[in-house]
Order: C-alpha cells, then sequence, then structure tokens
C-alpha cells in the first residue's frame, strides 16, 4: 500500500470515528456509532500494517500482540458486571497513557526516526517526545489510583499532604528543568536520564494527583483521565508526525474535557478545584464553627411491607437510584418493581442525577441493563419539576444528589449543587444501610423531614421484600 | 374576619348552570367562608333552596343584595354590564371571563377595582387539572354532543341484526381530539358506533385509540402542537390534505361532530358546503365550535337546521343542557382553585402571583389587567432545546483538558489574550511541518466539543467507553515502529525498539477490543 493510499484510510478513519462520537449522542443511533468507530479501527490498523512503514519482518510480532492483547480485552468485556464499568474504563485508560510512555521512549531511542530532523525541528521533536512521555505516564498512574478508588482497593477519602499545590508546583519546575535539560542532551544516553526522571516524577504526579481528590468528584476524574489519554495519543501523533493520531487524539481529548466540564457543572463546582482537589474535606469546618446547620428532628423508619403499601397506593411514583443500588446489584429488583407497578397503572419514572453512580451515565447503563425503557429514565431538568406532584419518591442508595442542604443551606459545601428535589413529593422513602453520611460527608436534613421515611437495610434484600409484599397485595 | 362567598343566578338566557351545589357549599364552609347564593339560582339545575340551605348557605332574595355582599362572587358565565354595576368595589369574581374577546368587560372591572379570576385561562398544567373548568365543560359537551346527534339521527348508533332485518353501524367522524372531541368519541362507541377521528395533532393518536375510535391521519407531514397542548394554525397544502381527507370521510359516514378550536382565533372552517351536500340525507353534523363561528360553514349558532338533507346542530349551550353535571363539576373546580388560594383554611383568600396556576388564572388583581400572563413555561409535547450553551473554551491548551471552564467576561478576555501570545509564539518560531500538524490538532479539538456537546447524559458511560477504544489509535505509533524499513547505515538498538513497541501494541489491544466490545454490550442493552 502506498503512501497516499494510507493517508486516504487514515482520512476515512478519522471521518468514521467522528461519526462515531457524533452517533453516540442519541440512543438511536449509538449502536451504529460504536460500529462506526469498529470499522475506524480496523481500517487505520489495516492500513498501517500493510502500508509503508512496517516492513514484513514485524507482521508476526504485531499478530502475536494483538492476539494476546485483544483476547484479554474481549474476555475482559464480555465478565465485566455493569456496576464495574467504571473501574474498568479507568484500568483501560491506564493502558492507553502506558502505551503512550512506551511509544515514547521507543521513538526516543530510534535514531532511525529522529535521522532527518534537524535544528528546531529536531528540538520540537524533543519536546513533542518530553511532553508525550509526560502526559502518558500521568494518565497511566492516574488512572491505576482512579481503579483502585472505584474498585475500593484504595479508600475514597481525599489524601491531602500538606501543601499539596506547592508540591505540585515544585514537580511542575523540576519537569521543565529537566524538560531543558533533556532537549540540550546531545546523545540518546545523555537524555536518557532526564527523561527517566522525569517520568518518575510524572508517576508520582499523577498518583498524588488522583488521590487528592474525593470520592464524590469521581465521575469528573474518570472523564477527565479519558481526556488525558486523548491527549497523550495526539501528544504521540505529533511525535510521529502522524495526522490520524492527531486528529483521533484530539477528538476524545476534547470530547473527554467537555464530558468533564459538564460534570462539573452539573456539581455546580469548578473544574479548576475538582481538579486541585480535596473536595468533602472541607464539610467539617463548617459544622464546627456554626453547628446551626446541624439537621434536628426524628427520623421515621418504615418496614419493607409499609413500603410496598405505600407504593401500591401511589399514583405517581419517582424513583431515584444512587450508587447504593449499583452497590447492591439492585437494578432487577428495581425494575420488577416498577414494571409491576406500571402493570397496575401507576405512573413509574426514574430520575437520574448527572452525577449519580461513580461514572458519567453510570445509572442509566445499570438501568438499561435491567430492561428499564429509556423513555422513563428522566434528567434531573426534565423531573424535577414534577416532584410535588408524585405521592412517593423512591430514593435507593443516594445521598448527596437528594440532599436539601444545597438547596436550603448556603453553609453547606455542596451548597449550588442541584440536587433533585424528592423531598417536595408526598411521601419520601429512602432506602440506606445507615445514617451514614455520603461520600461528601454533609449530612443530609432531608432523613428529618416530616414527610420522610427511611427503610433502612440492603437495597436489594430490602427490595426484594418490597416485591414480595407487593406481589402479595 | 372570614370572607363571603356570593353565588348569584345566572342571567344569560337559557343558562341553566350554577356556580355551586349544596355538596360544595359544605366544602367551602370549612374551609372557613360563609356563603350566600341567590334564592333560585340552582332551580334549572335542579337544585333548590332548601338543599342549599341545608348545606349551610344563606339564601338571599336578590341579586343586588348578593352581589353587594359578596366579597368572592362566584359565577358561571362572565358578568354582564348591569352585574359589575352592582359589583361591590375590590372585590373578587371568579367565573369565565374570555379576557380576549371582551375587552371592554376587562376595562370595566378594572375600574371596580376588582381582582378577577378567569377560569377560561388556567394554565394547562398537571397540577392545575383539578381547576380545568375549560376540561370539564369540555367533556360535558363531547357527551352531549352525541346525545344530541343521537336524538336527531333516525337510526341505531349500534349494528344489529334483527328478525325485521340487518342494521348496520351508524359512523361517527370526530374532528379534533381535545377533551371535547375524545369525550365524544367514548360516548359515541359506547352507544356502538364505529367512530373515526382527526386531529392535527399527532400526539393524540394513542388517546383516540384508547377511546375506542379509529386515527385518521391527514397524509401531509406537518407538526401541530401549539404551546400547552393546544392546536395551531396549519400551512396551506396541510389544509388542501386536510380537506380532501374530510371530504373522503364526509362521504362515508353518518354523523360528523366537530370541536376543532384554536385559541384566540376564529373556529377553523373545515367542513364546507359541498361536503355537507355530498352526505347521505339524514346525517348530522354537531358543530361544537359554533360560538366561534362554527367548524361548518353551514352552522347557524346556537340553532338547528337542516341544510341539503343535514340536520346541522349549532347549540352553543351544551354543557348547559347538562346543568346538573356541569354545575356540579364546575363548582368542584371553583372549590380546587379557592383551596389554592386559602392554603391555610382560613376563610381568606391570597391571590400569590409567584404561583404559575394562580398567576395564569388571575386576569386582573386590584384593578390592575395582568393578562395575558407571561407564556407556559413547559409545555406537554415538544422537547426543550439543550440549554444554552457557554463561552467556548480555549481548546488550545496544549496537553491539559484545562479547556472549558466557565468563562467570566474580563477571563475571557485574558483567555483570549493569552490563547492569542500562544498562537503568535508557536507563529514565529515553529517550523512549517509542525503548523500543519498543529492545525489540523485545533481544528479536530473543535471538531470534538461540537460532536460530543449535545450527548445524552444517559449514554455518558457508552461515549467514555468508546472514546476509551478510539484512543486506543495510540497503537499506531507502536505499530510503525514494530519493523519500520530503515535506509541503510542508520543504527538502532532494534530489540528495545521492538520489545517496546509490541508491549504497546498488546496494551493497546486489550483496550481496543475490550473498550469496542464493552460498548456494544452497554448499548445492547439501552432499549425503548
Amino acid at each position: 500500500m502506498s503512501e497516499s493510499l494510507t493517508t486516504i484510510a487514515y482520512l476515512g478513519a478519522t471521518i468514521l470515528f467522528i461519526l462515531s462520537l457524533g452517533g453516540l449522542s442519541n440512543p438511536e443511533t449509538a449502536r451504529r456509532g460504536n460500529m462506526y468507530g469498529m470499522i475506524g479501527m480496523a481500517i487505520a490498523v489495516l492500513a498501517t500494517v500493510f502500508g509503508p512503514h512496517v516492513t514484513s519482518g514485524g507482521i508476526s510480532w504485531i499478530i502475536v500482540a494483538m492476539v494476546v492483547g485483544g483476547s484479554i480485552g474481549l474476555y475482559a468485556a464480555r465478565v465485566v458486571q455493569m456496576t464495574q464499568m467504571p473501574e474498568l474504563v479507568a484500568l483501560m485508560h491506564s493502558l492507553v497513557g502506558l502505551a503512550a510512555t512506551l511509544v515514547g521512549y521507543a521513538n526516543y531511542i530510534d535514531s532511525a526516526a529522529s535521522a532527518n530532523f534537524s535544528g528546531a525541528e529536531m528540538k520540537i521533536h524533543e519536546m513533542e517526545i518530553y511532553i508525550g512521555v509526560l502526559i502518558g505516564a500521568v494518565t497511566f498512574s492516574g488512572s491505576l489510583i482512579a481503579f483502585g478508588k472505584l474498585s475500593a482497593r484504595i479508600g475514597g477519602k481525599p489524601l491531602l499532604l500538606p501543601g499539596r499545590h506547592w508540591l505540585n508546583l515544585g514537580a511542575l519546575l523540576v519537569v521543565i528543568y529537566f524538560g531543558v535539560q533533556f532537549m540540550r542532551a546531545e546523545t540518546v544516553n545523555a537524555g536518557m536520564m532526564p527523561l527517566i526522571v522525569m517520568t518518575a516524577i510524572a508517576l508520582l504526579f499523577g498518583i498524588h494527583m488522583v488521590m487528592a481528590i474525593g470520592g464524590a468528584d469521581m465521575p469528573v476524574v474518570v472523564s477527565m483521565l479519558n481526556s488525558y489519554s486523548g491527549w497523550a495519543a495526539a501528544a504521540t501523533g505529533f511525535m510521529l508526525s502522524n495526522d490520524l493520531l492527531i486528529v483521533t487524539g484530539a477528538l476524545v481529548g476534547s470530547s473527554g474535557a467537555i464530558l468533564s466540564y459538564i460534570m462539573c457543572r452539573a456539581m455546580n463546582r469548578n473544574f479548576i478545584s475538582v481538579i486541585a482537589g480535596g473536595f468533602g474535606s472541607d464539610s467539617a469546618k463548617p459544622k464546627a464553627a456554626g453547628g446551626a446547620a446541624e439537621p434536628a428532628g426524628e427520623v421515621v423508619p418504615v418496614s419493607a411491607a409499609e413500603t410496598a403499601e405505600m407504593l401500591r397506593e401511589a399514583k405517581n411514583v419517582i424513583i431515584v437510584p444512587g450508587y447504593g443500588m449499583a452497590v447492591a446489584q439492585a437494578q432487577h429488583t428495581v425494575y420488577e418493581i416498577s414494571s409491576l407497578l406500571r402493570e397496575k397503572g401507576v405512573n413509574v419514572r426514574f430520575a437520574i442525577h448527572p452525577v449519580a453512580g461513580r461514572m458519567p451515565g453510570h445509572m442509566n447503563v445499570l438501568l438499561a441493563e435491567a430492561k428499564v425503557p429509556y423513555d422513563i429514565v428522566m434528567e434531573m431538568d426534565e423531573i424535577n419539576e414534577d416532584f410535588p406532584d408524585a405521592d412517593v419518591a423512591m430514593v435507593i442508595g443516594a445521598n448527596d444528589i437528594v440532599n436539601p442542604s444545597a438547596a436550603e443551606d448556603p453553609t453547606s459545601p455542596i451548597a449550588g449543587m442541584p440536587v433533585l428535589e424528592v423531598w417536595k413529593a408526598k411521601t419520601s422513602i429512602v432506602m440506606k444501610r445507615s445514617m451514614a453520611s455520603g461520600y461528601a460527608g454533609v449530612d443530609n436534613p432531608l432523613f428529618y423531614k416530616e414527610n420522610n421515611r427511611m427503610l433502612f437495610g440492603d437495597a436489594k434484600k430490602m427490595l426484594d421484600e418490597v416485591l414480595v409484599s407487593l406481589k402479595a397485595g | 374576619m372570614p370572607l363571603m362567598i356570593g353565588v348569584p343566578r345566572e342571567v344569560f338566557p337559557g343558562e341553566r348552570r350554577v356556580a355551586t351545589v349544596p355538596d360544595v357549599v359544605e366544602k367551602l364552609i370549612k374551609l372557613g367562608f360563609s356563603v350566600a347564593v341567590e334564592s333560585g339560582a340552582g332551580d334549572a339545575a335542579n337544585f333548590s333552596d332548601d338543599a342549599y340551605r341545608a348545606a349551610g348557605a344563606q339564601i338571599i332574595d336578590s341579586a343586588a343584595s348578593v352581589w353587594a355582599s359578596s366579597d368572592i362572587v362566584f359565577k358561571v358565565r362572565g358578568p354582564t354590564m348591569e352585574e359589575v354595576g352592582l359589583m361591590r368595589e375590590g372585590g373578587t369574581l371568579i367565573s369565565f371571563i374570555w379576557p380576549a374577546q371582551n375587552p371592554e368587560l376587562m376595562q370595566q372591572l378594572a375600574a371596580k377595582k376588582a381582582t378577577v379570576l378567569a377560569m377560561d385561562s388556567v394554565p394547562r398544567m398537571s397540577r392545575a387539572q383539578k381547576m380545568d373548568a375549560l376540561s370539564s365543560m369540555a367533556n360535558i359537551a363531547g357527551y352531549r354532543a352525541v346525545i344530541e346527534a343521537a336524538h336527531h339521527f333516525g337510526r341505531f348508533f349500534t349494528g344489529q341484526i334483527t328478525a325485521a332485518g340487518k342494521v348496520p353501524p351508524a359512523k361517527v367522524f370526530v374532528i379534533g381530539a381535545g377533551v371535547a372531541g375524545l369525550a365524544a368519541i367514548g360516548a359515541a362507541s359506547g352507544l356502538g358506533a364505529i367512530v373515526r377521528a382527526n386531529d392535527t395533532r399527532p400526539e393524540v393518536a394513542d388517546q383516540v385509540k384508547s377511546m375506542g375510535g379509529e386515527f385518521v391521519a391527514v397524509d401531509y407531514k406537518e407538526e401541530g402542537s401549539g404551546v400547552g397542548g393546544y392546536a395551531k394554525v396549519m400551512s396551506e397544502g396541510f389544509q388542501k390534505a386536510q380537506r380532501e381527507t374530510f371530504a373522503k370521510q364526509a362521504r362515508d359516514v353518518d354523523i360528523i361532530i366537530t370541536t376543532a378550536l384554536i385559541p384566540g382565533k376564529p373556529a377553523p372552517k373545515l367542513i364546507t358546503a359541498e361536503m355537507v351536500q355530498s352526505m347521505r340525507p339524514g346525517s348530522v353534523i354537531v358543530d361544537l365550535a359554533s360560538e366561534q363561528g362554527g367548524n361548518c360553514e353551514l352552522t347557524e349558532p346556537g340553532q338547528v337546521v337542516v341544510r341539503h338533507g343535514v340536520t346541522i346542530i349549532g347549540y352553543a349551550d351544551l354543557p348547559s343542557r347538562l346543568s346538573k353535571q356541569s354545575s356540579t363539576l364546575y363548582a368542584t373546580n371553583l372549590l380546587r382553585l379557592l383551596e389554592e388560594l386559602c392554603k391555610n383554611k382560613d376563610g381568606t383568600i391570597n391571590v400569590n402571583m409567584d404561583d404559575e396556576v394562580i398567576r395564569g388564572a388571575t386576569v386582573i388583581k386590584e384593578g390592575n389587567i395582568t393578562w395575558p400572563p407571561p407564556p407556559p413555561k413547559l409545555s406537554a409535547a415538544p422537547a426543550t432545546p439543550a440549554a444554552a450553551k457557554p463561552a467556548v473554551p480555549a481548546p488550545a491548551k496544549g496537553g491539559h483538558g484545562g479547556s472549558g471552564a466557565p468563562a467570566s467576561g474580563s477571563r475571557a478576555a485574558v483567555l483570549f489574550g493569552v490563547a492569542a501570545l500562544l498562537f503568535w509564539g508557536i507563529g514565529a518560531y515553529a517550523p512549517a511541518a509542525f503548523l500543519g500538524h498543529f492545525t489540523v490538532f485545533v481544528l479536530a479539538c473543535f471538531v470534538g466539543y461540537m460532536v460530543v456537546w449535545n450527548v445524552t447524559p444517559s449514554l455518558h458511560t457508552p461515549l467514555m467507553s468508546v472514546t476509551n477504544a478510539i484512543s486506543s489509535i495510540i497503537a499506531i505509533g507502536a505499530l510503525v515502529q514494530i519493523a519500520p524499513p530503515l535506509t541503510a547505515g542508520v543504527e538502532r538498538p532494534e530489540d528495545w525498539i521492538r520489545w517496546l513497541a509490541v508491549i504497546g501494541v498488546g496494551l493497546t489491544a486489550i483496550n481496543m477490543f475490550g473498550g469496542f466490545a464493552v460498548t456494544r454490550r452497554m448499548l445492547a442493552m439501552f432499549r425503548k
């Protein structure tokens, strides 16, 4: 395959990738979008393998690597639980980061790659390598930590080193210093030391950055790392003078960044402050100082049978799922309850907060897995006005996203974050394991509201009991 | 001091309804009000003075003293000029008003410093349904229209096979499937007729079916839903196709019931004289829009006429012909509205203009005309377009995904300045080859931004997993390093590079295959 033919194939792949992302914007076209992505990827890989940059000697190596990696990937995709999606995605981001780092190193030690460069071009090429490795390494270690946090291998609480902003700044200065050293290095061997030191710092920086981010901000982090993996690909593209990599990397990078931004807006948080980290740690201060916001009142617990009774008599039910539903794997029971109620003519709808769960759109995926039709799954803006009409609002394992203090208490750390206004329903039922506060570490006055009932216990177990009493009644 | 609610007798000729009924009087008194009813007000609706008295109302002999002694007046029809004259200065009136059609009445009421709530202006929202008197009246009108048609129609509605021969079922065509139309469909199919219906709003087809009718679509693509769930005026082309559909139906059916109304506009002329002519003799047309000029060209408002052998019923007072039922429903609508006005149940009212329902219904507040209200916030049918977009983020920040932070005016300016400097620096020093790539890069950032911005939140997870899969494009970088064609004489650490690249390919292959497969798995689960 000639150079120009490869270029044209790359162009086709690029268009397919754009169509793929565009298709994903709507459930109707999403499957086609994914298909475009696959075709695009296949074209890109084949065009490269049979293109002028790969000689026949490499084909067997490529096939082995592809088969091994591909089987692992397919296996992982098959066995992963839908509740574990965020972990899997985070883990996959780390692979892209690692690959970018490796490619950067390989390119640096490859004297053939830089043979044609001289002067400013050479400098730019080296800078591209340096930046590519930097982003790759940060993505790698950051994603690994995110994976650890999401799969609860590492605690969700933000780790806050003293003077962490100074630490980060220091790291940045060191990275720049070694960058200059790296560019000045005459030989590959001389440049290797700064490159390795920088990689180590970048890895530490990635760890530190994600460790400092609280669990509630995890959706933002996941999509931000998604963005990083794109930028890493783009940097690699610059390094190899490959437009396909640049375009695709930029597409992924900017789309991830926008997704992060949408997330942040949904939480009414500043992007910078999420990245700077430490959310959830400040909540102790206003409480200790004022104490006025301390919610008071009585918590009214109910049994599963009483819950079923309330659901049966309701005309209008809104279900608000949260991470608790995912943890308890309760989405199938939720579906059964909802379809049972719908058969009885109850108007059941689901209200999804944009940051419910640990990853953007997490709840939608779980409900879709349980076969809940997507036209009764509403976004926050669509359904928030309907809560006053709802007879029962059932909150399943969610906390911060239904916290009235976000709307009512300006001193609350989550003040101003848009929340689902379940307390406006005639009755709200909160399903929860205990009275513990949510990820944001904020107490929830909803539990003490007069029209609120608490159903304590594991979401799955309680819902099963509710389902049994519903069927009996 | 509890307020006094006064209910005068309706003075409009032929009006049989009354604005409250004994059952409701009891509930009004429970809310803390006292109630005065003009003697004989309920006679035409079969509610005697005694029944009102038993419910706790005070019976007052003359209309003038009812008007003079009441703080709040309940009426069905809007007041006449004389009645406005009787009204107490600064009083409250709740009735049908039709402010658009009665500007003079509005002026006079305003001059009285009155507060007026128009039952016809209650916004159409799910919360306000219990006070929607238009719907309750329309429901009655639809039912009564079928009864009137049956009365004038010379045959059974239901098909029968009798010893004396076979009777075909009557065919009824209902135009406009609003509340009245749906009620008519239900009543007619209940009597056994074959019912078809048409509406410019395609989303009502299911409702028609649920009432036992068959939906006849006009074969022309145009969305007919206006604001607030009402119909709107349609285009020329649509009207032509619609006329053809109707002409075809007219030749086939026995009874046509028209209920097509567009708010604030004369009723559309849908049934032409030719269509009437083409109908079989003995057919019946009931025109529920007669008060607004009629949907049929030959309708005489308020009259029953026979034209070309077809009986055309133009009664404008169908709800009033079912006065007991309509009075009961109307009285309940009024009660519900009063409950909203009197949340404390202490016999006083608070016209809270922040409440969307009350704001919509209030056409005059203490002498100031507050009609028309701001447009309703939410309609049932059309999806609200995406929220306003923020300033375009600056994607040229190099490696870090910091684009898209909300930018205020000054910050935007700073950002712009920094970006300009950055671009200038790049333009001044970078070699041409790099600039080509840079152009591609910046453009791609924008494409990504444009493409992703409209993604529905429910697809965020699949989107992330697909972008993740796509980011394994980095495999290309590894692929080209495994075994590139070498120019002779260049030395490179062959094995090192190969191993690094092979591991790179392997890692990205995990991501590539796994990412697409898992996205596929997720998307397969999204269903309607």
